[in-house]
């Protein structure tokens, strides 16, 4: 009975994602201007095209700076250098990161608006079970179009295929917690009227983990290392925002409610 | 659960932390209508609300077949069907839809097609709700009601924008309902259009 529910919330909010489109398309929209348009705002000679191209520990590191400056400099002496490709991952995280938060602040006052919400509540099936349904759609029209396209326009900045499909695969594991998160703070807000941006405030500092360890994961992909490391970090932050975001969703709407 | 009353026990009624009504006490019977009058802003809806258990009382105790109404299991939940001021439909979705949906969510009998034309609903069953009249809406969100079998009705103002029509059909589906054993707590200020044999008289 509970799946029942889950997916027949499932199903509906599905079906008016799409005769709303502009509800899940200009957050997507805006993920698309910012990964499109920010290299066209970067100087293509201070950054170089970034491929086979090396750091050299600089002489006139010594003149520039003190010892510490120049240990730095030493430390990645023979790295390849990735201007344009490491600028390009902490792009497109960010661009992710942003605009899944856009747009958030629907997530339940259309709900609570049109008086489903109440009626959601009173139903016979435990409002968890709602609000996982709720959360499911929701990731489906926010998270899953950005895994997607993600590594197209990872070609922009030149990441090997490898590097993007490793971007891709973070998101997938990033973007379910991403979507708990920015639910919590949709919820906590639902009472106040044009709360957007308290949610951000709210919501970006939780999911800074989840940029820092995304960014690293995709990063040592690009290095040809192994990125298991942040990718388990990942995967229990998802793990824990999904088994328990949920309860904590359900108990600020229906205090909201109150 | 199966059908029985409700009991309000003392209760206490308070909205952004304001007491309207205290000491309320009154019982309602399997079969039996109580109508809530009073002014604007004596707590009516926040009764109703109370009793749907959308917010604790103040104080006091409500009890729906014997249980408190916070903790009601989600299955006995079936049982309160509630209808205020938002009518609960989705804009976006068809009349028809939206019936559907709610059918499905709190009721398990799939049969709603034929049931559609008893409502009167017929004529704009295939209308998005954004394109219905405010009276066409509250028809829609009281045949939801209906369809959802729940024994307690709590209805505030129901006739609200409904014409002569309008108002007659959905007064037949409250005799109907009571007819059946069903409850209905109704937040009004038309109780002389409202009032059956038996009824209670609640005023705040």
């Amino acid at each position: 009975m509970p799946f029942d529910a889950v997916s027949l919330i499932f199903r509906r909010d599905l079906r008016l994602a799409f005769r709303r489109p502009s509800d899940w398309g200009i957050p997507l929209l805006f993920f698309i201007a910012v990964s499109a348009m920010f290299p066209l705002a970067l100087s293509p000679d201070r950054f170089g095209t970034g491929v086979g191209e090396t750091v050299v520990a600089a002489a006139d590191a010594e003149a520039g700076g003190g010892d510490e400056a120049g240990a730095i400099e030493a430390s990645v002496a023979g790295r390849p250098l990735y201007g344009l490709q490491s600028l390009g991952i902490a792009v497109l995280w960010m661009a992710a990161l942003l605009s899944s938060l856009m747009g958030l602040d629907r997530l339940f006052l259309n709900d609570v608006e049109d008086g489903s919400m109440e009626q959601l509540m009173l139903s016979p099936v435990p409002f968890i079970a709602l609000v996982y349904g709720k959360l499911a759609a929701h990731w489906l029209v926010s998270g899953l179009p950005l895994i997607v396209l993600v590594p197209v326009f990872g070609l922009i900045y030149q990441l090997p295929l490898a590097t993007s499909l490793m971007l891709a695969f973070a998101l997938l594991l990033a973007t379910p917690a991403l979507t708990v998160l920015v639910a919590i703070g949709a919820a906590l807000t639902v009472s106040l009227r044009g709360a957007a941006a308290i949610i951000g405030l709210l919501v970006l500092p939780l999911a800074s983990p989840i940029l820092i360890f995304g960014a690293r994961a995709t990063v040592l992909a690009l290095d040809a290392e192994s990125a298991a490391g942040p990718l388990y970090f990942i995967a229990s932050l998802a793990m824990l925002a999904v088994s328990l975001g949920p309860i904590a969703i359900a108990a600020a709407l229906r205090v909201s409610l109150e | 659960m199966t059908r029985s009353g409700l009991v309000l026990t003392g209760v206490e009624l308070r909205r952004g932390g304001r007491v309207l009504v205290s000491d309320l006490s009154f019982g309602l019977e399997p079969g039996q209508l109580a109508l809530v009058t009073g002014p604007n802003g004596s707590g009516k809806t926040t009764l109703l609300r109370t009793v749907a258990g959308f917010a604790p009382p103040g104080a006091g105790e409500i009890l729906v077949g014997g249980t408190p109404v916070a903790g009601l299991e989600p299955e006995a939940r079936r049982e309160i069907a509630y209808q205020g001021h938002l009518e609960g439909l989705k804009k976006d979705l068809t009349v028809y839809e939206n019936i559907q949906f709610i059918n499905q969510l709190r009721s398990k009998s799939d049969a709603i097609s034929k049931t559609l034309a008893t409502l009167g609903l017929e004529p704009f069953a295939d209308r998005s709700v954004r394109h219905l009249s405010a009276g066409q809406k509250r028809r829609t969100a009281l045949a939801a009601l209906k369809v959802s079998g729940a024994s307690l009705w709590l209805l505030d103002e129901p006739l609200t924008n409904l014409d002569p029509a309008g108002r007659e059909l959905v007064l037949g589906w409250i005799d109907e309902h009571l007819a059946g054993q069903g409850m209905a707590l109704v937040a009004t200020h038309l109780a002389d259009v409202l009032k059956r044999p038996g009824s209670l008289l609640v005023e705040l």
